[in-house]
């Protein structure tokens, strides 16, 4: 029970009033980042890093930590809103919680992203606060040929379940792939599909995409029925924050399941993308109202806020014990560290134990501030979608030209939002899928490389992905979510065989 | 991908689903056959170690030519979505062109005098003319909402956005 | 189009420095940035590139080096050379630099884009980066000797070695090793020095040349263990960095008996055309970042060479490194395909 006083010790370090109020200005400011796209945790934190220096690095740290909770929460709220997912985490949000905003729940949606947000970051602090060693190790089984098969396990939990019309699940799918694969090849070196146009250097990031697809897409489609966002009548009224909490506790295994999906992806650096995703997959299987999800389910809201979240605050942990940052935000913050004469790994928790448990503490009372602040914009955000069509819409396009261009500084990326918009709007018509297509985007390229990496290892031997009970272990399971939906239909049609028969 | 002129439209008024269909799985065939090209040119076999740099691309353009063939076939079989189905009737299209065309104009300005005196313009004159507000109010709010932009990019974050290739704010130093 | 409007924006302080020049009468590091400064990082976070501009970015705020801030921005497609073309297209703008590791030379050569340090004005050499041979603290090698040994019983391809990015730095060392010995290592590229350090200590690889940086908290926690350094001499810093051993302890490669070198350039270009003063300004300004102390303890935290050097003695330095850098890749067969 050692950590225990040492973390009632870090509490005791953390709040002072400069630290608390350190913290409110880092949740703010990250809210602020989080809600506009491009704008990353990873950038706020790089540009205020430098500001923090003249300050004791507990209280930088602790006031760059809050940046990143803050901009955790925020991420979720223009995905809501607008279908614009601020943050590449926030892509599976909007599976529900925009057709929540639609039907004029808004409110709603928001309370229930950010209070599963926070219990996810809750349940990851716990375990970094007791398991943290222990944990750490489980960091360094992962190989190339265990990263793939995260990769694949997640994609097994996302596919397979769509209503659409098969190929063009096929046809989307693809199209990510092939969109990921542009750019350099890491494992030869070589430039892939760029044809001679040094532009597309830099592949296609998948926020761009997003942006354009599903921001730029859904603005034309809401111009199609007429100049109006269908969530205006959203009730705005402070209750619904409790109202919504009435109903979160009926959910609790959906959050289980999605807090341990994402502690294990955010400590294994899978990273908090895949934990959003492969937790809305796996609720939607799970789940009794499965087959309603995407129309507005609070629980489709529930599973990926809490797996990203608990992702995003485990992924501190490698970072801490080992010094291998789990996302480009933990990457800054390592280089952070580096400045102010820490030196992040294993002997940090030795070393800097002040520090270390300071920064424990600081996860803890920094997301319950964060809770608080978003919790009481919730009306505030929800009245955003009362502002007339004909303002909100340009400013939000506008939004989305920023985003799009801060991800690389290129103004063609600029003109690839505008592509995809239209792109999202005409497969939005057609029924073709965009969930494939961007999933595949976000992880085609890493899932080749830790493909091609593991075949190196293994020169060729394709055995290598079932050497270990890890591995094996997980793309067993991937095989079989694969599969799932086949034998539901093979029992399916032995049923009505014999029901034929009789 | 992009919303090239679908060749047949009816009298119902619009562009035909039919059309529309042929038309995109035509593009995404045409992408898969130019990626399964230049992955022929970098390589697409298994190689001793492993798949060469062109393998995976090679395949994937491989399932989306057959994917997209997959789909006109079934368009043409007249399976798949409804026949007659109307893809987007002439006065909704109008109303999405008149939101297309002005962005696509904002993303040209970008280009020509920068992000923010786009931003500003985009936004007065699609306030001034899609929401009938006064010339008054539109400038306003699209001055401010461009100015709150350079501020909080510009300034605080220090995050430089596209200025241009006439860049008309270089006197304010940034 | 992107090329007109960085002559058209660079001209204007062009000009204005030009005419300020002409007027004073200490025309020398009389030029400052009117406005903030963008350096630019082509290479992704995280990595050596990026925690060093980060610093430096931090240090100039700190000692209040200059007026203007300077802003990090990561150009890292294409293996850098976007940042490099950024750089490139941008000719005579004086707010833009950029701090360059290696791909300076390998990336051209690798993949064909078109950009040498020609396009670019040498600003200064902020110091060298090392390579040290390192395995897992439990391997049963003790010098970089056994290890060789054992990765030749093992026969060609068995021992794995794992680097940052394909056909460069990393993997240069490695086919130069093998050349030198006679071992045949399965080079696994990763996609930053993180990534390496963490797969070695996970023991899914025998082998890494991790900058010291990239490795320091794993050795100091007995994770790793360093075998050689990639340089002909040890390198100076004599503080104890475990309990038994500083960075001076580690033997160069060569007196292990493996015949091979490599240092990696950490330098600062601006792109071509821009006046004299300008460089001399950022000559100066990384003159008073290197006498900084938090400077110095990153140099001793990474074990850098820190030579400095600037102006012509700069220019010959990397024409001769490019030099080497077509002869390494040629022979290791990683030029581009025509």
């Amino acid at each position: 029970m050692e950590d225990i006083a040492a973390l009632f010790h870090g509490f005791a370090v953390a709040l002072t009033p400069f630290n608390l109020l350190l913290m409110l200005i880092g949740v703010s400011l990250g809210v602020i980042i989080g809600v506009l796209p491009g704008l990353g945790g990873a950038n706020g934190i790089a540009i205020l890093l430098p500001l923090t220096f003249s300050m004791p690095p507990t209280s930088a740290i602790i006031m760059l930590s809050c940046i990143y909770w803050g901009a955790l929460f925020g991420g979720a709220i223009t995905s809501i809103l607008f279908n614009i997912p601020g943050e590449p985490w926030s892509v599976a949000t909007t599976f529900d919680g925009y057709p929540m905003a639609q039907q004029g729940r808004a409110g709603e949606a928001l309370t229930a992203a950010f209070t599963s947000s926070f219990v996810g970051a809750l349940v990851a602090v716990i375990m970094i606060t007791f398991l943290a060693p222990l944990v750490a190790r489980f960091a360094l089984q992962f190989g190339p040929p265990e990263f793939f098969s995260v990769y694949f396990l997640t994609f097994c939990s996302f596919i397979g379940m769509g209503k659409e019309p098969p190929f063009k699940i096929m046809a989307a799918m693809m199209l990510g792939f092939a969109l990921a694969a542009v750019g350099i090849d890491t494992v030869t070196g070589q430039l892939r599909l760029i044809f001679g146009w040094h532009e597309l250097m830099r592949g296609f990031d998948f926020l761009i995409a997003v942006i354009g697809l599903f921001g730029i897409g859904e603005i034309l489609l809401s111009m199609e029925e007429g100049l109006s966002f269908s969530g205006r009548a959203a009730k705005i009224n402070p209750k619904v924050v409790f109202e919504t909490w009435a109903k979160l506790p009926r959910y609790w295994a959906t959050s289980l399941r999605s807090c341990l999906v994402g502690c294990w992806l955010g400590i294994t650096p899978g990273g908090a993308t895949p934990a959003s995703f492969m937790a809305y997959g796996v609720a939607k299987r799970l789940s009794k109202h499965g087959a309603k999800f995407g129309t507005g389910q609070l629980e489709g809201v529930i599973a990926p806020e809490t797996a990203a979240h608990a992702a995003g605050t485990s992924a501190l942990l490698p970072m801490l014990s080992l010094g291998i940052p789990g996302s480009p935000t933990a990457a800054v913050l390592l280089g952070g560290l580096l400045i102010w004469g820490l030196q992040p790994g294993p002997l940090l928790f030795v070393e800097q134990k002040d520090f270390v448990w300071g920064l424990i503490a600081s996860m803890y009372l920094g997301n319950i501030a964060g809770l608080i602040i978003v919790l009481t914009c919730v009306p505030l955000f929800a009245a955003i979608l009362r502002v007339p069509f004909s303002i909100i819409a340009p400013i939000i396009v506008v939004i989305c030209a920023i985003g799009a261009y801060t991800v690389h500084n290129a103004m063609l990326d600029i003109w690839l939002m505008l592509l995809f918009g239209v792109a999202g709007y005409v497969f939005k018509k057609l029924a073709y899928p965009l969930a494939p297509l961007v999933l595949a985007l976000v992880l085609g390229d890493r899932a080749e490389d830790a493909f091609r990496q593991s075949m190196l290892m293994a020169q060729g031997d394709l055995r290598i992905f079932f050497s270990n009970w890890l591995v094996g272990g997980m793309m067993g399971l991937g095989l079989l979510m694969l599969l799932w939906p086949l034998f539901g239909q093979w029992r399916e049609y032995l049923r009505k065989k014999e029901a034929a028969a009789l | 991908m992009s919303e090239s002129p679908e060749p047949s439209h009816q009298e119902t008024g619009g562009f035909s689903t039919r059309g529309a269909e042929i038309a995109v799985a035509i593009v995404l065939f045409a992408l898969g056959g130019l990626v399964v090209y230049d992955s022929h040119r970098l390589g697409s076999s298994w190689g001793s170690d492993g798949p060469e740099a062109g393998y995976f691309p090679f395949y994937i353009g491989l399932i989306m030519c057959f994917a997209s063939a997959a789909i006109i076939g079934q368009t043409l079989l007249g399976r798949g979505a409804g026949r007659d189905a109307v893809f987007v009737q002439w006065q909704p299209l109008r109303q999405v062109l008149s939101v297309l065309i002005p962005a696509a104009l904002f993303v040209l300005g970008i280009q020509l005098v920068g992000l923010y005196v786009a931003a500003a313009i985009h936004i007065a004159a699609f306030m001034r003319w899609l929401g009938n507000y006064s010339w008054l109010k539109s400038v306003v709010l699209g001055t401010v909402v461009s100015a709150a932009a350079f501020l909080t990019f510009e300034v605080w974050f220090q995050v430089p956005l596209y200025k241009g290739a006439f860049d008309p704010l270089s006197f304010l130093g940034y | 189009m992107q090329t007109q409007r960085k002559r058209v924006r660079g001209l204007v302080p062009l000009l204005v420095a030009a005419s300020i020049a002409a007027a004073t009468p200490v025309p020398a590091a009389s030029w400052e940035p009117t406005k903030p400064v963008e350096f630019i990082i082509p290479a992704g976070t995280g990595g050596g590139a990026d925690q060093m501009a980060r610093l430096l970015q931090g240090v100039v705020v700190k000692h209040n080096l200059m007026k203007q801030s300077l802003i990090p921005i990561n150009k890292s497609g294409g293996a850098g050379a976007e940042g490099f073309l950024d750089i490139k297209a941008a000719k005579g703008d004086p707010h833009k630099i950029i701090i360059t590791l290696s791909n300076l030379f390998t990336t051209p050569l690798a993949t064909g884009v078109p950009f040498s340090w020609k396009d670019l004005t040498p600003v200064s050499m902020l110091a060298l980066d090392q390579f040290v041979l390192w395995v897992n603290a439990e391997a049963p090698y003790n010098s970089a000797k056994d290890y060789i040994d054992a990765a030749k019983k093992a026969g060609p391809g068995k021992f794995k070695m794992a680097g940052t990015g394909s056909k460069q730095e990393d993997q240069i060392i490695t086919v130069a090793l093998e050349k030198a010995t006679g071992a045949k290592f399965t080079y696994i590229p990763f996609k930053g020095g993180g990534d390496v350090a963490t797969q070695l200590v996970g023991k899914h690889v025998d082998s890494t040349v991790n900058n010291p940086i990239e490795a320091v908290a794993q050795w100091r926690a007995g994770k790793l263990k360093p075998l050689c350094v990639f340089d002909d001499t040890r390198m100076p810093y004599r503080a104890k960095v475990t309990d038994k051993q500083s960075w001076n302890d580690i033997p160069t490669c060569k007196e292990a008996g493996i015949p091979t070198d490599y240092v990696m350039l950490r330098g600062i270009f601006m792109p071509a055309g821009v006046a004299r003063e300008s460089v001399d300004f950022y000559v100066e300004l990384f003159k008073k970042v290197r006498e900084t102390p938090e400077w110095k303890e990153y140099m001793e935290r990474g074990a850098y060479n820190p030579t400095f050097m600037s102006g012509k003695e700069f220019g010959t330095w990397v024409a001769k490194a490019e030099q080497e850098h077509v002869v390494l890749m040629r022979d290791a067969g990683f030029l581009a395909k025509k």
